[in-house]
């Protein structure tokens, strides 16, 4: 007997897994590595033009030599953020996606293959400069212990519930250019609001990389959370 | 964004859960989640995997994509409630200390193949 109307018949197979189980998996070894080896890494992104290298590279000269650090830093092209960083003095290792696809995204297969480029021993503080972007990379997992997101002043003020995602897998947010608002109609109150509607009681840091104001809180913030990753590590200290 | 890299995952996943006396045939289906919450665009994924299968077992397989709504758990008061708007403070208590249950999934859920069984139609 024919069914009548009938869709091919086929035969399912179940699989159940995460599309990015591969990614999630290396992310889990990075971390496991990482905190072997007593490294606190922190995973920064942003949109582009936020002046996210500004604040790492005012973040590192204020915290070198004291918090030894190095700097992995993605982009699709070019390596003008990693020569800006390099001047401080820090390790820096440049990642071009394009070699990699041109992807929008540092992947954690990626930031393995970056750190084999970086004496962990040495350091204590790994900084994964993203690529520019607030969609793909809140979706990786790069084996981080801390994930931040640089806004500036000179956006709207609706990019934390325009990307919700990226805002909602943060541990803090820093808006940045806040020397310019003078010039400007931005609306500071309600972009915070905005940030809390999406993540409440997220920190929020209010900094101008460029004069420096502000950056104290930051840098307080990162050195405290390192210190409560330091018990896995060398340094043992009562939770 | 990342789309291209989304599909070729799914069909690195999906090549490796053929079972062995099935090689030959067609993929038919590839059934998904994909969670309002994720960053992928359904539209453009679909639009990825069509390039991306060529030449795989994979090739003229639809992408079936269910898409999950988020929904949150107050830790606080357990209200449960479906997230339309990017809010996420509780409905009724106002806590903003949130569990996630669903809306961030990008799960590959099964693989449809042809059942060679059918010989009765001209189709392949």
């Amino acid at each position: 007997m024919k069914p009548v109307e009938n869709k091919k018949p086929t035969r399912e197979v179940k699989i159940v897994s995460r599309v990015l189980a591969v990614n999630e998996r290396m992310a889990e070894q990075n971390r496991r590595r990482f905190g072997e080896k007593g490294v606190f890494v922190i995973n920064v992104m942003s949109s582009p033009g936020s002046g996210k290298t500004t604040t790492l590279q005012k973040t590192l000269e204020a915290i070198m030599p004291e918090v030894k650090a190095a700097v992995i830093v993605g982009d699709v092209s070019t390596t003008h953020d990693a020569d800006r960083l390099a001047v401080t003095g820090a390790p820096v290792v440049q990642v071009n996606t394009d070699a990699f696809g041109g992807d929008c995204h540092l992947a954690a297969h990626v930031i393995e293959k970056a750190a084999e480029d970086i004496d962990l021993d040495a350091i204590e503080l790994l900084i994964v400069e993203n690529v520019g972007n607030l969609v793909c990379p809140a979706e990786f997992d790069i084996g981080e212990d801390a994930r931040v997101v640089v806004l500036s002043v000179t956006e709207g003020e609706d990019k934390p519930v325009k990307y919700p995602t990226m805002f909602r897998t943060c541990d803090a947010a820093i808006l940045n250019k806040i020397d310019l608002l003078p010039y400007l109609d931005y609306d500071k109150q309600q972009a915070v609001a905005y940030i809390h509607q999406v993540n409440p009681g997220m920190p929020v840091f209010e900094v101008s990389a460029r004069t420096g104001e502000g950056m104290q809180a930051w840098i307080g913030w990162l050195k405290e959370k390192m210190k409560d990753k330091k018990p896995n590590s060398k340094t043992k200290k009562k939770g | 964004m990342h789309e291209m890299g989304i599909a070729q995952q799914i069909i690195d996943i999906a090549t490796a859960s053929i079972p062995p006396d099935m090689r030959s045939a067609r993929v038919e289906r590839v059934n998904l989640k994909i969670g309002k919450l994720s960053a992928v665009v359904p539209d453009s994924l679909r639009f990825c995997f069509e390039i991306v299968s060529q030449d795989t077992p994979l090739a003229g397989a639809e992408l079936a994509i269910e898409e999950t709504p988020v929904v949150a758990r107050c830790k606080d008061c357990d209200a449960r409630w479906t997230i339309a708007e990017p809010v996420f403070t509780c409905r009724t208590c106002n806590s903003g200390s949130l569990e996630i249950l669903s809306g961030r999934e990008l799960d590959i859920v099964s693989i449809e193949i042809a059942d060679e069984g059918d010989h009765e139609t001209g189709r392949e």
